[in-house]
């Protein structure tokens, strides 16, 4: 089962100075009112952040409602724009698979996969033995899970009070959150030329195929870096 | 709960799902000291700056009303005061709400 030590650990890590907590609390405050001005009720905001768990894809999701798209169309706008969530998999899981681990804990906690628990992962993994790294992992899932949802019900329940300048101070709050984060990671060749690329391709991307850009960006941008930091290992 | 909303919350969920499934999946079969996860590790920063740029540049929801001016120079004095605190990420992800809270409202 879980090792509780590293669960913990992972479940506090979030806790820090440094927290993401606030951010993403803040960031689920705008959703949680976002999603009782769409006519969800408690229980609907909170199932949705509990099984999306995804800023973007719930944005898209509340978007795609108020103009009436089918089911389909919701899938397929959620997927694209939900797709980076695949090679952010690819690249944490192979730190964190161990032979001595069962494959449930890895199918179950993928579900924790979103920028902020993956940064986190990302800058604390060597810290943890290898063989735990997944207890670790689902530790800072349920963490960011729980803040998430706490999030939620606080702006769901304060949304009346929420003023327009509040609601985009709270806005900007999360990706300027992300991009420190992306900053503060940028230590190696490689990873700092993907962020700059991916933040230079994306806008301008954008401007031929808004539902591809991301996409684009980080495929040409991601192969770009990748290629240069080999070139200077070599 | 209103039928159309859960359907809707059940297909976003599946739909974010599934790429974090695949992703486990394909884990399976590479090493972390392998070509291939240092090309995919490029790739999930590229694709998570890429994100980032264009959440601020062509934002989606309310976003939108905030001018775009108003948006860069949040940005980078919120990047300046990430430096100044010694890459703390809590005061500039603070000061950023803030900030466009009051450019918002007064300029």
């Amino acid at each position: 089962m879980i090792n509780k030590s590293f669960f913990f650990k992972g479940y506090k890590s979030i806790f820090t100075h440094d927290s993401p907590a606030i951010a993403l609390t803040c960031c689920f405050i705008a959703i949680g009112a976002l999603f009782k001005n769409l006519g969800f009720n408690i229980q609907e905001s909170i199932f949705s952040t509990v099984l999306t768990y995804a800023l973007p894809g719930s944005l898209v999701m509340a978007e795609s409602m108020l103009i009436g798209a089918s089911l389909l169309n919701i899938f397929l706008a959620v997927w694209f724009v939900n797709a980076r969530l695949y090679p952010m998999a690819v690249s944490l899981f192979p730190l964190m698979m161990h032979k001595s681990q069962p494959k449930w804990k890895y199918y179950f906690s993928c579900h924790f996969i979103a920028v902020s628990a993956w940064l986190i992962m990302k800058s604390n993994y060597k810290k943890i033995p290898k063989e735990h790294r997944i207890d670790y992992w689902i530790g800072i899932g349920s963490a960011t899970v729980t803040v998430s949802v706490i999030g939620t019900v606080v702006g769901f329940s304060f949304s009346d009070y929420l003023n327009k300048d509040m609601m985009m101070g709270l806005a900007i709050l999360n990706p300027v959150y992300f991009l420190c984060m992306m900053v503060g990671a940028s230590k190696t060749i490689p990873v700092t030329l993907s962020v700059l690329l991916g933040i230079i391709l994306g806008p301008i991307i954008y401007l031929f195929s808004p539902e591809w850009s991301i996409l684009m960006a980080g495929v040409i941008g991601g192969t770009i870096a990748y290629l240069v930091g080999e070139h200077s290992v070599s | 709960m209103s039928a159309n909303i859960v359907y809707a919350i059940l297909v976003t969920s599946l739909a974010t799902f599934l790429s974090r499934f695949l992703g486990v999946i394909t884990s399976q079969g590479i090493k972390e000291s392998s070509k291939l996860f240092k090309w995919f590790n490029c790739l999930a920063y590229a694709t998570l700056a890429a994100l980032i740029a264009r959440t601020i540049i062509f934002p989606a929801g309310i976003l939108i009303d905030a001018s775009y001016s108003s948006r860069l120079i949040v940005v980078l004095l919120s990047l300046f005061v990430f430096f100044i605190s010694k890459k703390n990420f809590v005061y500039p992800t603070i000061f950023s709400a803030i900030c466009m809270a009051i450019i918002n409202n007064y300029v």
